[in-house]
């Protein structure tokens, strides 16, 4: 990415407040977007697939105070995880801009919400 | 004049970490949109960008010490299988039981949304420095899912006190 390109339209810019320096890639910024959205996916997820079947609402409870939330949360934590250190290896390198990793996100992050919202996944409770 | 220790918690969780998150928000943003050089000098520049990147790391703590203290401390005592819990006093009345069948269950889990977007956005402020100032793009994205990160927290930070006023954990 360039400087022209990112300048706010319709700004003329400070040249003396701008930092020195050459550009760090965009790619490990691109990474932690990407990330979150599978994170926030994987919630979605786990929180429906407990509503829908006994024997993963069980396998989710690891904790029997705190119930099935309990596996629900760490499970995504280590999904989020897991997916940033891998994009982040994929694309520490490269100039993959934020914007399409942003699109993809909000999506990943769209069905995340639609995951976790009680009236969608009750529709997946037994009868 | 005194709190149990439930309630301690209660309000580690929700007035401690969660308030903090939520208020500390509009100053993390204003900074976020200012961040442009036509408006700072470099001075400017380095001040505002440290004073971002402390902002942002202890909103990200915040956001994680909310979820933490609210699912493994005071959610037990809320979901506890006595008749005097209350998630019991909710279910027991089909006046309040959507405050958990929707409000509890929804809110236990979108919270957790909000630490995941929240760190997300201290690593964009921390990896790119002051070259958000010349990257637009970037510091526009950063500001996007913090506002998400935010939406999430007050969503829960909300039914949360609604929930604690209906049936408070005691």
């Amino acid at each position: 990415m360039t400087v022209n390109d990112m300048t706010e339209p319709g700004t003329r810019r400070n040249e003396d407040a701008i930092p020195a320096g050459p550009d760090k890639p965009e790619g490990p910024i691109s990474a932690a977007i990407l990330a979150a959205g599978v994170g926030a996916l994987a919630l979605g997820l786990f929180t429906t697939l407990a509503e829908a079947s006994t024997s993963v609402k069980n396998w989710l409870q690891w904790s029997d105070q705190v119930g099935p939330l309990s596996g629900k949360t760490i499970m995504a934590v280590l999904v989020w995880l897991i997916s940033w250190v891998g994009l982040h290896l994929w694309l520490r390198g490269k100039t993959y801009e934020t914007r399409r990793a942003l699109t993809l996100a909000l999506v990943l992050i769209a069905l995340g919400v639609l995951g976790t919202f009680p009236t969608f996944f009750e529709l997946f409770a037994p009868e | 004049m005194s709190f149990t220790n439930h309630e301690w918690w209660g309000l580690i969780h929700g007035m401690g970490f969660g308030a903090l998150f939520l208020l500390a928000f509009a100053g993390g943003l204003a900074d976020l949109y200012s961040l442009r050089s036509k408006l700072l000098t470099t001075a400017g520049v380095t001040e505002r960008v440290r004073r971002l990147k402390i902002g942002v790391v202890a909103m990200a703590v915040a956001a994680w010490g909310t979820v933490l203290t609210g699912t493994w401390i005071v959610y037990p005592w809320y979901r506890a299988k006595t008749p005097d819990s209350p998630r019991s006093q909710l279910l027991a009345n089909p006046a309040t039981a959507d405050w958990h069948t929707f409000g509890m269950e929804w809110k236990e889990h979108i919270a957790w949304l909000a630490p995941i977007l929240a760190t997300t956005v201290a690593f964009i402020v921390v990896y790119s420095g002051a070259q958000l100032v010349r990257h637009d793009r970037v510091r526009r994205t950063a500001m996007g899912l913090y506002v998400l990160a935010f939406a999430f927290a007050a969503v829960a930070g909300a039914f949360g006190a609604f929930i604690t006023k209906v049936a408070p954990v005691q």
